[in-house]
């Protein structure tokens, strides 16, 4: 059973991220319409990607926050949803988690440094 | 056109027992259980008080909504000349049209819903300034007649029983918002988490539903700021 303090902060990390989330997807929703005006190919793609920081930093920051938001609102989904305790939501939803992170840094770190 | 009443009989099992009703000008729906318990259904059980929408008593489910029945004209609600009328939704039922409230109510309590001061009737009463942030944020939550509506009209509640819901909530709110009111710390840690503020997915059903018009939707915006600043700087 997770205190009312650590649920109040899980509450606070889910509206920080979101906040974070907000401004990653406008940014790369502007930026893929921008990139793919004249048809873009993948080596197109990777010719910008490869070795910019830039975008390592920016999509690093989207795959953290999206690692963060989602378990937190999966949990409540699954507990309210499909009557899941609370205890086993939360491990179920942090497998999630760290499985969007892994995924996440991957992808990011095949396109830039791959 | 007579109306073609639908009304729950029995306890959470039981069936819709049908009733025609003579249509009037200006007939409220509590006009129409008032005529089925006088003249046709005696057994019928219901409440309501005062009749102008300020017990909070005689809430019911009209053709699924949750509404006060007092103040609700059959005009506004009838579906062709349909009338459906329930019990609450997330209120045990105890008879009829009649719910249990005690939960609701003992809701209030935990949420630390009770003003307690410093002074005694023998000190100077209390100067707070009518324009306030925090006396207009308590004066827009303060008219709750706890009808229990937005209650019945949440999902959160349906799906965590021990969510405290929108009227406790809102109650608590208006403490908080209280700057003569002693028990901040302790009424903040009671309407943290999960089974508090922290619950609400920010639907507004019981904005939308609230008959007085509050927004309890806000008070419980207001309380997650407040609770989640306390547990980020380890006060919760």
């Amino acid at each position: 059973m997770t205190t009312v303090a650590t649920q109040a902060k899980l509450w606070y990390a889910m509206r920080i991220s979101s906040m974070v989330l907000a401004v990653c997807v406008l940014v790369h929703i502007i930026t893929v319409i921008y990139a793919v005006r004249g048809g873009l190919s993948a080596a197109e793609i990777l010719g910008r990607t490869h070795g910019s920081w830039l975008f390592a930093a920016f999509y690093g920051v989207f795959v953290v926050a999206c690692a963060v938001h989602v378990p937190i609102g999966l949990a409540a989904i699954a507990s309210e949803w499909l009557g899941l305790r609370e205890r086993t939501a939360l491990v179920a939803a942090q497998i999630v988690g760290v499985a969007i992170l892994l995924m996440g840094l991957r992808a990011v770190y095949g396109v830039v440094a791959g | 056109m007579d109306l073609k009443v639908r009304v729950w009989r029995g306890k959470e099992q039981g069936a819709f027992s049908a009733y025609e009703v003579r249509r009037e000008e200006s007939q409220t729906v509590l006009d129409v259980v008032v005529h089925i318990q006088r003249h046709l259904e005696p057994s019928l059980s219901y409440r309501y008080a005062c009749r102008v929408g300020m017990c909070g008593s005689c809430a019911m489910t009209v053709n699924g909504v949750a509404r006060w029945t007092c103040r609700t004209h059959v005009s506004k609600v009838v579906t062709g000349n349909a009338l459906e009328i329930a019990p609450l939704p997330n209120f045990p039922v105890i008879k009829d049209l009649v719910t249990d409230m005690r939960d609701f109510f003992d809701k209030w309590a935990r949420a630390k819903g009770q003003f307690k001061g410093t002074t005694t009737r023998h000190d100077d009463f209390a100067r707070v300034e009518p324009t306030s942030k925090e006396r207009r944020a308590a004066s827009a939550g303060i008219e709750c007649i706890g009808c229990g509506i937005c209650h019945a009209s949440c999902d959160v509640v349906t799906w965590r029983p021990n969510f405290l819901g929108p009227a406790a909530l809102n109650r608590a709110w208006t403490l908080v918002n209280d700057v003569r009111d002693t028990q901040q710390g302790e009424r903040l840690r009671a309407v943290a988490g999960d089974a508090g503020c922290h619950a609400c997915h920010t639907q507004g059903s019981c904005t939308e539903r609230c008959p007085k018009q509050l927004t309890p939707t806000a008070a419980i915006a207001g309380l997650k700021r407040l609770t989640a600043k306390a547990a980020a700087r380890g006060e919760l």
